[in-house]
């Protein structure tokens, strides 16, 4: 055992160390991976483009995840909560103040980065399982605490909250989930950007320095409280900002679509797309939301077992997720450059 | 106070099934250092292949003991085949496997026996217990088995050479190694000692939530809750646990008004947390200090 597998071993909880150089693309394969994500949608019929929608934002939701998991090294099962809180304002927001959908998000964002933040508070003494479990608990409460009668009034309660879907604006010849696509590719290029530049600058280097010792990282003087609550504040911000998306999107939001399944098809994505790897968001979302339909086509009764069997393969045949087939992928371009 | 006593009593009842599982959790985790979340679709899996035996005409005990061993076995079989090639890649990758298993069996078990719900038959029969209309006699069964099996662990890891070598590999890998322990293959013995527990948990459990693939998911979330509320490192905390769990959800179920029985769950949970923030390593769990 090497002494780097060692460390990795001794601290169990410990996600392994992702050097932040390796957390994006290059920038050739970040401009075709760009143009196909705007060209696509244009030869493409109106069901395809929303599931590329549905595609754009789970991805964010993932990015999320990562930046929590990956950054800071912090677990947590409770996404869907904050997915949920992201969703339910929208929807409020939209249809029983009449809110324009753009200026929705912002408002989701900045909730949930105060919900985020404050959840952090008591997580900051829980790490490891007890840190899966109190957020575990805060997603199974989600769907219950949305159902609340004194709620009702602006949720819907059981039944939920229809939205309207938005037009093209300004008069552009695009069908409502064309110019949604749109919409949405614009907003998760954003936050990607402002991801990657945050996990570049002094805030990123602290969630990792956390990550990869939490005890070294306060020698040096990193405030470890502030900052782990602060990636949970930004995780969960970007969270909210997916979940108004899907709002939006999908033109439905109820108690039951935020259960405890979702955050685990979070933590899926995460793992099938490498922990800490920002690309492997879309890859992980991707593997969500078509491997359950591949293994339905497969077998109808036995779908589950399918999805689980493909899970497996993918986990032993790639370990660390999609990261490491890109790095075997650039490590094979540059020898048949160098041949 | 006659209000009181009776959902203390019938915490205690709930919580012997939730000390159960919290046992078979624990026994896991000190095996590998995971949770398991397939844990409780095991168990289910194990109550059906007794329910089957029984179809087939034999006698409850004789199921039960087939069980357990079948149990033991598939519990070796699935550390041996599915996760020991897991061993070295990362955390959150092994917990994926998990959740890829619990897809696996719940939907085998679907296929196999389908989704109508079934009758599971006890062994202690359903009367009052000693004539008091408190608890009945399976619950008081359940929480009697409990307390064997507690006792039967205690014995085997204090008394016993392969117990002892189990601790040994669980706490210190590198030293037991060292000193001729095949580590390897005690991490498979946790795996089926768990394994079979949770079969009894299953058995226990199953006439009262009746049998059906999707009975354990609730019962593994309070048993996961239990063990952590006792601390991960400890069998008897993880008991204790249990009934503290089961106890405080049916006080609050009764006592805060406008829980019910939808926010039974987020409040037990929230209670853990609280007594987490307080005790990180659960109430019993060792506090691990580590070299820096």
């Amino acid at each position: 055992m090497s002494a780097a597998e060692e460390v990795v071993a001794e601290g169990h909880e410990a996600v392994e160390a992702v050097p932040k150089r390796a957390m994006t693309l290059g920038t050739g394969t970040s401009v075709v991976v760009l143009l196909l994500l705007i060209a696509v949608p244009l030869f493409a019929k109106n069901f395809v483009i929303f599931q590329l929608t549905q595609l754009l934002y789970l991805g964010l939701a993932v990015l999320a995840l990562n930046i929590l998991t990956g950054g800071s090294g912090q677990f947590s099962l409770g996404q869907s909560a904050f997915y949920a809180i992201g969703a339910y304002v929208t929807a409020v927001m939209m249809e029983q103040f009449n809110v324009p959908y753009f200026l929705c998000l912002p408002v989701a964002a900045v909730l949930c980065f105060g919900a985020g933040f404050l959840f952090g508070q008591p997580a900051l003494r829980l790490s490891g399982v007890y840190l899966a479990l109190a957020t575990f608990a805060l997603a199974t409460a989600m769907p219950q605490l949305l159902k609340l009668n004194f709620l009702e009034h602006w949720t819907g309660g059981v039944q939920g909250l229809v939205v309207t879907k938005p037009d093209a604006p300004f008069g552009l010849p695009m069908s409502q989930d064309m110019w949604l696509y749109y919409f949405t590719l614009v907003v998760v290029l954003a936050i990607y950007i402002f991801a990657v530049n945050l996990l570049r600058s002094r805030s990123g280097r602290a969630f990792m320095a956390i990550r990869d010792n939490e005890i070294a990282a306060s020698a040096m003087g990193v405030n470890v409280a502030l900052y782990k609550t602060l990636a949970f504040g930004v995780s969960a911000a970007i969270t909210g900002v997916a979940g108004g998306l899907s709002a939006i999107a999908v033109q439905f939001v109820a108690p039951d679509s935020f259960t405890i399944t979702l955050a685990i098809q979070l933590f899926l994505g995460m793992v099938v797309g490498g922990v800490g790897w920002l690309p492997g968001s879309i890859v992980g979302a991707a593997f969500i939301i078509f491997v359950p339909n591949i293994a339905e086509g497969i077998s109808k009764g036995l779908s589950g077992a399918v999805f689980g069997v493909l899970l497996f393969l993918v986990i032993y045949l790639v370990p660390h997720g999609a990261r490491q087939v890109a790095i075997l992928g650039q490590q094979l371009a540059g020898r048949l450059r160098k041949n | 106070m006659e209000l009181f006593t009776n959902q203390v009593l019938a915490g205690i009842a709930t919580g012997a099934i939730y000390a159960c599982m919290a046992l078979a959790v624990v026994m896991i985790y000190q095996a590998i250092d995971h949770l398991n979340f397939a844990q409780g679709e095991m168990a289910m899996f194990s109550t059906f292949i007794s329910w089957q035996l029984m179809q087939w005409g034999l006698s409850y005990w004789v199921a039960f003991l087939i069980t357990l061993a079948f149990s033991f076995v598939a519990g070796i079989a699935i550390e041996r085949i599915l996760f020991k090639p897991l061993a070295k890649a990362p955390v959150l990758t092994n917990v994926a496997g998990f959740i890829a298993l619990f897809a696996i069996i719940n939907s085998s078990a679907g296929l196999i026996w389908d989704f109508t719900i079934k009758q599971y038959p006890t062994p202690f029969g359903s009367a009052p217990f000693l004539g008091s209309q408190l608890i009945s006699t399976h619950q008081a069964g359940m929480i009697g088995v409990t307390v064997l099996l507690l006792l039967g662990l205690y014995f085997f890891f204090q008394y016993t050479r392969i117990g002892l070598a189990m601790r040994a590999a669980a706490s210190v890998p590198e030293s037991a190694r060292l000193v001729g322990i095949n580590t390897s293959w005690m991490i498979a013995l946790g795996w089926g000692m768990a394994t079979a527990i949770g079969a009894i948990a299953g058995m226990l459990i199953a006439p009262v939530v009746f049998l059906e693939p999707n009975m354990m998911g609730g019962v593994l979330i309070y048993g996961f809750a239990a063990a952590v509320l006792g601390g991960l490192t400890s069998p008897f905390g993880a008991v204790v646990g249990g009934f503290l769990v089961g106890i405080f959800e049916n006080l609050a179920g009764t006592y805060i008004p406008g829980v019910g029985n939808e926010l039974k769950l987020p409040i037990a949970l929230a209670l853990i947390i609280s007594v987490l923030v307080v005790k990180p390593a659960g109430l019993f769990g060792r506090h691990i200090v580590k070299r820096v």
